[in-house]
């Protein structure tokens, strides 16, 4: 069963508090990764990995340079969902 | 006429304690650091050895979460003895490229290579995580503090087994005799408590299956003893020539008078008996020194509690020091310990240092039944140590290496 917006940013903020430290609290739909959460290419990497295994989708390499916040990414999973 | 070398700083992370100062304490108090692995994978894995001396306080309770993701165990160990050397030697306003780092590990990465591995195997290679090399690398250790402290003068891994930690702190010498650089961070570290290392030092009987007994389990000189435990930790010393060190008003623990480097050629894993090598080490270095073997007062042996590593580590000393060996003081702080394979020689160097700075040669714990071909004065309890002596720490490798260091109290 697909997941909601909501559901996929909690699992989001999760794996980005384990990777980074970052409170899950933080972890909002407007923060870009990089800017605002200060989150470098190799936790992204990480990241996106975890991601994969959590919510059963794959992100491919040139996904990721377009998913520039934690709304893109969350987007992009719950559309890949299917 | 050479600058001295002197040591201004001490760091370590090991089985005994989380710092110097409480290591230091737990071995003249005669403390074991040895005890029973409490990871599920001793059983998963039917290991016939048990126990090790693990770190006294866990790399994660002093690190960052970052820092603990993206360091293998064994440069976290690195990192925090040496952080604790630099702030104790206090440098500041030294020249980034004035300042070198040296830096063993006997295995490296090891952890990080065989997680990798398995997650390669379970996952597929888009799960390898991508610090995976940069981590499991052998300078990684090095090369972490080199960033840490801003080293700009050249970052270097001695790698020579057991030997390793013995052999940074002398390639240091060289370094400062140079004179291209003013101060180095030197010391050595493992993290090697992983099933697979334990597995094959197990395989070639290297280990004590003291199961039942772990703090009895290393006994260096013991008639009883059954084979080295291994530790995991490290030590760091920061070394930098005297003028430099009088100069910003440091203080300074001891001079580092000599280092001397030899290799057997005789075996892979085996002591030359004869101890030829390890002798020629010991005398090279004292020459270095300018000293002779009468003003040698203290050894810190390398004494893993092998029965064969012991044995030739005496002979080599007979073959030095003749019938004054009977009245120089060793102590075996591998006892204590355990073995910390390329992190060994660096703390057993700040043993040394500590040795002349408080006048006291730590005890060897476990000699309940010292081996009668063994005829070494070896210290039991704390023992009172004369001022202004010199004393040498000892390491040897598998592939045949053998390291010196000569250490002179310091008096102005």
């Amino acid at each position: 069963m697909a997941l909601s917006h909501d559901e996929v940013l909690a699992g989001l903020a999760e794996i980005v508090n384990e990777e980074t430290g970052i409170d899950t609290a933080s972890v909002l739909a407007e923060k870009s990764f990089t800017n605002d959460l200060d989150i470098d290419s190799i936790s992204m990497m990480t990241i996106v990995v975890n991601c994969e295994d959590k919510f059963g989708v794959k992100i491919p390499d040139e996904e990721v340079k377009s998913l520039l916040t934690v709304g893109d990414a969350v987007n992009f999973i719950v559309a890949a969902q299917g | 006429m050479t600058s001295k070398i002197v040591v201004t700083g001490l760091g370590a992370t090991t089985p005994l304690g989380g710092d110097v100062a409480s290591t230091w304490r737990a071995l003249l108090a005669g403390e074991s650091g040895i005890s029973t692995l409490e990871h599920e994978w001793v059983a998963r894995h039917e290991l016939p050895v048990t126990f090790a001396g693990q770190a006294k306080v866990r790399a994660a309770e002093v690190l960052t979460l970052q820092e603990t993701k993206r360091l293998d165990p064994s440069s976290q160990f690195a990192l925090i003895a040496a952080r604790e050397a630099w702030a104790d030697a206090a440098v500041e306003n030294v020249e980034p490229e004035r300042i070198a780092v040296e830096f063993a590990t006997g295995i490296g990465g090891v952890w990080t290579l065989l997680d990798a591995y398995d997650t390669l195997i379970e996952k597929g290679p888009r799960r390898v995580l991508p610090m995976t090399v940069p981590m499991l690398m052998p300078n990684g250790p090095a090369a972490a503090i080199g960033m840490d402290i801003a080293a700009r003068g050249g970052v270097r891994t001695a790698v020579s087994a057991c030997a390793s930690g013995t052999e940074a702190i002398a390639n240091a010498i060289t370094r400062l005799r140079s004179g291209e650089i003013d101060v180095v961070l030197a010391g050595g570290c493992e993290a090697a408590m992983h099933p697979m290392p334990m597995a094959a030092f197990a395989a070639m009987h290297a280990l004590s299956r003291r199961n039942d007994e772990p703090s009895k389990a290393s006994r260096p000189y013991d008639v009883n003893r059954d084979g080295f435990v291994m530790g995991e930790g490290a030590g760091a010393l920061v070394l930098e020539t005297e003028e430099h060190a009088l100069a910003r008003g440091a203080k300074i623990y001891a001079e580092l008078a000599a280092g001397a480097v030899t290799s057997d050629a005789y075996h892979i894993t085996a002591p030359d008996p004869e101890g030829s090598g390890a002798a020629r080490a010991v005398l090279m270095a004292l020459e270095h020194a300018n000293a002779t073997i009468d003003d040698v007062k203290h050894i810190n042996a390398h004494a893993t509690s092998t029965p064969v590593g012991d044995i030739a580590e005496y002979h080599a000393l007979l073959r030095v020091f003749g019938d004054k060996l009977a009245g120089i003081p060793v102590s075996a702080t591998k006892a204590s310990t355990g073995h910390l394979l390329g992190g060994a020689g660096a703390i057993e160097a700040i043993f040394t240092v500590l040795a002349l700075k408080d006048k006291v040669a730590p005890p060897t714990i476990n000699l309940d039944d010292q081996d009668p071909e063994i005829k070494l004065d070896v210290v039991t309890s704390p023992r009172e140590l004369e001022d202004n002596i010199l004393a040498i720490s000892n390491s040897f490798g598998f592939g045949g290496h053998n390291a010196v260091v000569v250490f002179r109290s310091y008096n102005r």
